[in-house]
């Protein structure tokens, strides 16, 4: 065990995988001699060269559409997108050829491509690099789209995620890149991708989150236990494929759900979470599912923008009023 | 920037004959220009009768298709198609039946030859041009042999994923030809609409080789992309080849053209026709006649025939397939979804 940030355990975990398999290469804005504005590649170039450690023109549509074509040549491209909100420039490569070519070509050319992102909001950031929208690409079929709230899921997912047959997004919380500190295991450490994690178990409410909302939601559980609610906190960490049946098992323990994430609410990832909740766990449900998300408004201004994600507070109010129910 | 050229309109040849041409080779090209163009009329036929779906015609644009595919070595060489490439993509061996069947919409229509060098032909405008760039750029670091070639038309080249792509091919020296089919019109809009531009000039502005190529002249068209895949193989990376063509027929056969094709235009351009350019030549030099154009049009009518026996016996789409590819392994939620579908089946039948 060695304890890392998650931006540590993102970055070992590269280095590890590109001296494991020379397919393996990096590619994106700044990722090279700069190590990428977040340092997530740092000294990545100085190891394996410009020939893996790749910085790119800027141009994300060209990013993943070389990754697309670096795939079908043999190679195991890891693209960095700078911030998840620039994937708008790219997204009819990420959604509708990345996620398809398996499938238009019966399964002659897959794509063993992962995406990594940093994303998500509260750290000030300037307009278009906050927004959560993993519902947009949760929609498109054939991308598996992964979130990791601790560095110890950094790696293990990091992991599974370069290994993985199929592309990947593998969203990284700005928020969560050194706040987050927590052991991870050494050596090969995969963590499967398409399972949930039962972050802090508990017996009357569930709340279902991922990516830095499961630190909001740890925290507003133990206020919560200070109240005599034992809440049990569900860390999503895979949103395609979606671990059914871990987050029903959980639901039907308890019967009673909390759904927190940060995008806006209309068509959000949460409320494919609430239709399968429903759907599984309809008679064991004790309350009305409660969900918490951004409001129906784009990203706000910095100032405004902790009065738009949901934190610690919001959740806990939640909490007590479906304990109440 | 005046065209390259070898033939001129009349059929004289104006330069030397590209090395690598002798009579069999040259008349394959005719052969496969003919194709195309007997294609044309029995694919439009069929769709006209119900047994196809949507079809791009490719008429007028034989020789730059047939041109730039005979200069690139099919063993080798991968080619990264745009819709209208018909030729380009039997060249390098889909089955004609397994096209006809994708046009038709049938799930076996999607197989590609197991050499795996022919890339799926790309619907949304200039997004293989990216794809095309990383593939060639991919197969210099694995240090494999051969180039890649990328077709797509004069609307497609207003795309940002174009500029995006010939960027990324300049600084990564990707082994890629890209052959923009200047054909005039992009559906209804004209190339004047598209660009004030010259596309081949685009070249020089991300550090590219560039050449505007007469695309109705088939031994240009081969010249220039046999140059290009020299300078790609040898390590001088990409190149942009603009075929100024002209689109003969509609944009598909979903489309009118009598709206907006000025008649005098289209009567003029069938002057410039690449397939009558060709055969002018071809006969003069005597590696042409009645009776091997008779027996060519016999063989193509053939080989359409058999495609057309074997698209009959495709037999129907198997629902099954929907579920099939989109994953290595099938999540349980989609596999909840396939059994889902396969209740609501059972009570409609």
């Amino acid at each position: 065990m060695t304890t890392q940030s998650m931006i540590e355990a993102i970055r070992a975990t590269l280095e590890d995988e590109m001296a494991r398999d020379e397919r393996v290469m990096v590619l994106g804005e700044d990722v090279g001699t700069q190590g990428g504005v977040f340092r997530a590649t740092e000294g990545l170039k100085q190891r394996f060269g410009a020939d893996r450690v790749v910085d790119t023109p800027v141009a994300e549509a060209g990013i993943i559409g070389a990754s697309i074509g670096l795939a079908t040549a043999g190679m195991v491209p890891v693209a960095e997108l700078q911030f998840l909100g620039f994937a708008h420039q790219a997204f009819h490569q990420i959604g509708f050829q990345l996620g398809r070519f398996r499938y238009r070509t019966l399964g002659a050319f897959p794509l063993q491509v992962t995406i990594r992102a940093p994303y998500g909001g509260a750290v000030h950031a300037p307009e278009l690099h906050s927004d959560a929208f993993e519902a947009m690409l949760a929609n498109a079929p054939g991308l598996k789209i992964v979130a990791p709230s601790t560095a110890a899921d950094a790696r293990g997912l990091l992991t599974a995620a370069i290994r993985d047959p199929d592309p990947v997004i593998y969203l990284e919380p700005l928020r969560g890149y050194r706040l987050v500190r927590d052991d991870v295991p050494d050596g090969d450490h995969l963590t499967p991708i398409g399972a949930v994690r039962i972050a802090r178990p508990g017996t009357d409410v569930t709340v279902l989150a991922w990516s830095f909302q499961v630190v909001n939601a740890l925290e507003a559980a133990e206020l919560a236990a200070e109240e005599g609610i034992d809440v049990e906190v569900v860390d999503i960490r895979s949103l395609v494929p979606l671990d059914e049946a871990g987050i029903a098992a959980s639901v039907t323990r308890t019967g009673r759900c909390v759904v927190v994430e940060e995008a806006p609410r209309t068509a959000g990832f949460g409320a494919e979470l609430v239709a399968t909740v429903q759907e599984l766990c309809f008679l064991d449900l004790e309350a009305p599912i409660v969900r918490l998300s951004g409001w129906d408004t784009p990203y706000p201004m910095p100032l405004l923008e902790r009065d738009y994600v949901p934190d610690t507070a919001r959740i806990l109010d939640a909490v007590r009023r479906t304990a109440a129910y | 920037m005046e065209p390259y050229r070898l033939l001129d309109p009349e059929g004289r040849l104006t330069g030397d004959l590209p090395d690598g041409l002798d009579a069999d080779r040259l008349a394959g090209m005719m052969r496969l220009m003919l194709l195309g163009r007997r294609l044309d009329e029995k694919a439009i036929a069929l769709q006209r009768r119900g047994k196809l779906g949507t079809y791009a015609p490719l008429s007028g644009q034989e020789a730059a298709s047939v041109g730039s595919s005979f200069a690139m070595d099919t063993d080798v060489d991968r080619l990264v198609p745009q819709y209208r490439e018909q030729l380009a993509m039997l060249h390098w061996g889909l089955p004609l039946g397994t096209y006809l069947l994708q046009r038709y919409g049938h799930p076996k229509g999607a197989r590609l030859p197991e050499h795996g060098r022919l890339y799926p032909q790309q619907v949304a405008l200039a997004a293989h041009a990216p794809h095309a760039v990383g593939l060639a750029w991919g197969m210099r670091l694995r240090g494999e042999p051969g180039a890649v070639i990328c077709h797509f038309g004069d609307g497609a080249s207003s795309e940002g994923d174009a500029h995006e792509a010939m960027n990324l091919a300049g600084v990564t020296d990707a082994p890629v030809i890209f052959v923009i089919q200047n054909n005039g019109w992009a559906i209804s809009v004209p190339i004047a609409s598209q660009t004030r531009g010259v596309i081949a000039r685009r070249a020089e502005g991300v550090g590219i080789a560039g050449r505007r190529v007469d695309g109705n002249d088939v031994l240009a068209m081969y010249a220039a992309t046999a140059e290009a895949r020299r300078r790609a193989v040898e390590g001088g990376g990409a190149t942009l080849i603009e075929a100024v063509t002209y689109r003969l027929g509609a944009h598909t056969t979903a489309d009118d053209p009598t709206k907006y094709v000025d008649a005098a235009e289209l009567e003029d351009a069938r002057t410039r026709d690449p397939l009558v350019r060709f055969r002018t030549w071809m006969t003069a030099e005597g590696l042409w006649d009645d009776e091997r154009e008779q027996a060519a049009i016999a063989w193509v009518d053939e080989r359409i025939e058999e495609a057309v026996v074997e698209f009959d016996a495709a037999g129907p789409a198997d629902p099954a397939a929907m579920f099939e590819h989109v994953f290595a392994d099938e999540p349980p939620r989609l596999a909840r979804q396939r059994a889902e579908y396969e209740a609501a089946r059972e009570l409609g039948s």
